[in-house]
């Protein structure tokens, strides 16, 4: 266990403004996530939820033009995509890459390795890892193929997000980050996927949850649920204005963020 | 840092780790080429009159020819007379009786290198033969080699020891009037490896030679023979690499392989010649002749080369495929950084039936380079069910690099099977920025893309030279993303 509390503030942002391309996608945006919570960050379509995932996790070429990010009490936005990895911030991607040739399982063992190296601790066990990875793949549901295939080599749009996960679960992340990881799922690989998020979730960490539906919440409760639009957190509130959302769509919150 | 973009083009400069010069008291004949030189260079190894007359007649020929230039890659004339044609570190005697012999100095960058020389300190089965500019400096293993049979020698000792075998498989696969640079090579030659393994032996470890261009203002024009009789099997590993100098240095070798029926021949490259400096100056013009004969039935070559050094590269490693049911096999990894330009590829002859052949190359381009595969596969009329497989694929690295592929395919048999695969692809931000979320950095990212993109070669590779071979590439790549 590490000496986070529940309550202690992982994230903290603040006024974050950024532009790709020269486009502004998020402007003045505000949210803080702390120890033990999970929260879910709606919107619609290019309201900038994939903007924020990307930035949060250190993606080139996206261009912070104003506002702060604290992680753990550091600037992360000073760190570089793999040193916020090895601080413990995962981003489960919307769209995994494909690497053939790469073992999936060899890419995670090196991810696992640059974290504990970070922390300290010795490379993992062979014999370890393996076990490791094999029960994390029994929750997951995925079969031992997974062992030898490339990283994400031929892999349908459920089993890439269903590895997203399992290299989550084997990372086991302070800060999660999941990129609408229900897209493309179908009921019962979404359950499976939720089961795995849920796994994850301890008074020592916090899970972001990006959607854009309100049903992979009826499987990971969330603590928080935030509107996304126009670049900024619109409105929050607990896991039932996820269902209202569901049921009203997202325009009222706009013209109420108008009137306001 | 998070805010700086990462740069697929900010290559940055990987320092060439071969690239000391040994200080070496070396006998090195003015430069220059003509019948006297020839004369000259047969006469300091003792050669017997057929050879002397042989290097005369490719002479004169190689005069009448001229440089041939369809080769993608550009460079300079050279001046054929500004080249040194023989030098050899000097000794007391004609040649190293042992390794107690050998100049201390020439021992220690025979170990800067990693080439285990010395026999104690090398890696368990290897017998290596290392050549230092023109002359084979030390062969080890030769007697372990000689119990089974198994003849593993420097070019000169075979010409004064096997000449009869010399005579009858000299030039017969790559004759002087091949090319020109092929003409070139059998006028000048001066050293090399001579392999023979005899019937039905299965030779009882990996061959192994080490070259190494010292001397400034030279030509390293070697020669390698081997000959695997009836039902013997041999596999054999060249390693390279060379100073680093600002003038360009030609090297222009000929390397000549015959398996007789059910014999198979495996031959292994990591050319680390040095590919010149980060603005393309300097470098090894590594323009070299590599073919394989199966001339009976059943036979097997199989090629396999990983090249990441030389300014510019002009190799065809091949196979003819004469005996009936014989195979032939190309794996390559070729690499292009900064400056360097690769036109390489194999030709795969088809004339006897039922022959097959695979070919798989992966060209990897960085920074401003160029890296071209040019391949023929060849079936002729007598070729009845010839099969081939060709694979080319191309990792781009950056914008400014170049992937081009030429496969010729000639077919004049119709029971023939060829086919074809090819594509290209770029390091993507994407894959990058995914190892990197994953905690790697950005040079592990690098490598672990690379290094699945060949995977399919590396492991045609001895396991001790897969390993080089994949150090190698990460460093001839360091740099290559930023």
């Amino acid at each position: 266990m590490s000496d986070i509390r529940k309550g202690d503030v992982i994230l903290e942002v603040r006024g974050l403004a950024v532009e790709v391309q020269g486009k502004r996608i998020l402007e003045g945006l505000d949210l803080t996530v702390r120890a033990g919570e999970v929260h879910a960050i709606m919107g619609p379509n290019g309201a900038g939820k994939s903007t924020l995932s990307q930035v949060l996790a250190g993606r080139p070429d996206y261009d912070v033009k104003a506002g702060t990010v604290r992680y753990l009490g550091e600037d992360l936005l000073a760190l570089a995509a793999e040193e916020r990895a090895r601080r413990g911030l995962f981003l489960g991607f919307q769209y995994p890459v494909e690497i053939p040739g790469v073992n999936n399982v060899y890419l995670l063992k090196a991810a696992l390795n640059a974290r504990r190296r970070h922390l300290g601790q010795p490379e993992v066990d062979a014999f370890e890892f393996l076990g490791l990875v094999r029960d994390n793949m029994r929750l997951m549901q995925m079969d031992e193929s997974f062992l030898s295939r490339g990283v994400n080599e031929g892999f349908s749009g459920g089993e890439k997000k269903r590895n997203e996960i399992l290299q989550m679960t084997v990372l086991e992340p302070t800060l999660a980050i999941l990129d609408e990881t229900d897209s493309g799922l179908d009921i019962d690989a979404l359950k499976v996927v939720a089961n795995g998020v849920n796994s994850l979730k301890r008074d020592d960490r916090a899970i972001v949850l990006v959607t854009h539906y309100q049903r992979l919440l009826d499987y990971i409760v969330p603590d928080h649920v935030h509107v996304l639009a126009g670049g900024r957190i619109l409105k929050s509130g607990d896991a039932s204005l996820a269902l209202e959302l569901e049921r009203r769509g997202y325009d009222w919150v706009r013209a109420e963020a108008a009137a306001a | 840092m998070a805010s700086t973009p990462t740069d697929l083009d900010a290559l940055v400069a990987q320092k060439y780790q071969h690239g000391f010069v040994t200080d070496i008291d070396a006998d090195t004949v003015p430069p220059g080429l003509d019948e006297d030189v020839i004369r000259m260079i047969s006469r300091k190894k003792g050669e017997p009159a057929f050879l002397l007359d042989w290097r005369l007649k490719s002479y004169r020929h190689w005069r009448t020819m001229t440089e041939p230039h369809w080769a993608h890659v550009q460079y300079p004339p050279i001046d054929y007379q500004a080249i040194s044609y023989y030098s050899a570190p000097k000794q007391n005697t004609d040649g190293p009786k042992s390794l107690a012999d050998v100049d201390p100095k020439l021992l220690a960058t025979y170990e800067k290198l990693g080439v285990p020389l010395h026999e104690r300190a090398r890696l368990a089965g290897v017998a290596v033969d290392a050549v230092f500019d023109s002359v084979s400096v030390a062969t080890t293993f030769k007697a372990r080699l000689a119990e089974a049979g198994v003849v593993f020698c420097p070019f000169s000792d075979a010409v004064r020891e096997h000449p009869a075998l010399l005579e009858q498989y000299l030039g017969s696969v790559v004759p002087p009037t091949d090319n020109f640079y092929a003409a070139l090579n059998s006028a000048v030659f001066t050293d090399g490896s001579f392999v023979y393994i005899p019937p039905g032996v299965r030779c009882p470890m990996e061959l192994s030679t080490y070259f190494r261009i010292n001397a400034a203002k030279t030509g390293q024009f070697e020669r390698t023979l081997i000959i695997a009789d009836a039902g013997s099997h041999v596999s054999y590993l060249e390693g390279c690499t060379a100073p680093q100098r600002d003038e360009n240095q030609l090297h222009a070798a000929v390397v000549e392989l015959v398996a007789l029926d059910d014999a198979s021949i495996k031959y292994s490259t990591v050319q680390n010649w040095y590919p010149g400096d980060e603005q393309g100056v300097g470098g090894i013009y590594n323009f070299v002749t590599k073919r394989g004969e199966c001339r009976g039935r059943n036979a097997r070559i199989s090629w396999t080369q990983v090249e990441t050094g030389s300014a510019i590269t002009w190799k065809y490693p091949s196979c003819v495929l004469t005996g009936e049911n014989s195979v032939g096999e190309f794996y390559s990894v070729a690499v292009a950084n900064h400056y360097q330009q690769a036109d390489t590829g194999t030709k795969m002859i088809h004339v006897g039936r039922n022959t097959r052949s695979t070919i798989v190359s992966k060209g990897i381009s960085a920074g401003h380079a160029q890296n071209t595969y040019r391949g023929l596969v060849k079936v002729l009329p007598s070729a009845e069910g010839a099969r081939n497989y060709t694979q080319c694929d191309s990792l781009l690295m950056g914008a400014r690099s170049g992937a081009h592929t030429f496969p010729y395919v000639e077919v004049r048999n119709p029971t023939a099977t060829v086919e074809h695969e090819a594509t290209t692809s770029k390091i993507g931000e994407d894959q990058l920025f995914y190892c990197l979320q994953r905690g790697l950095s950005a040079e592990d990212a690098v490598n672990m893309i690379v290094s699945g993109f060949c995977k399919t070669v590396f492991k045609e590779l001895p396991m001790e030279f897969a390993v080089e071979a994949q150090n190698l590439l990460a460093v001839s790549l360091e740099g290559a993303v930023g």
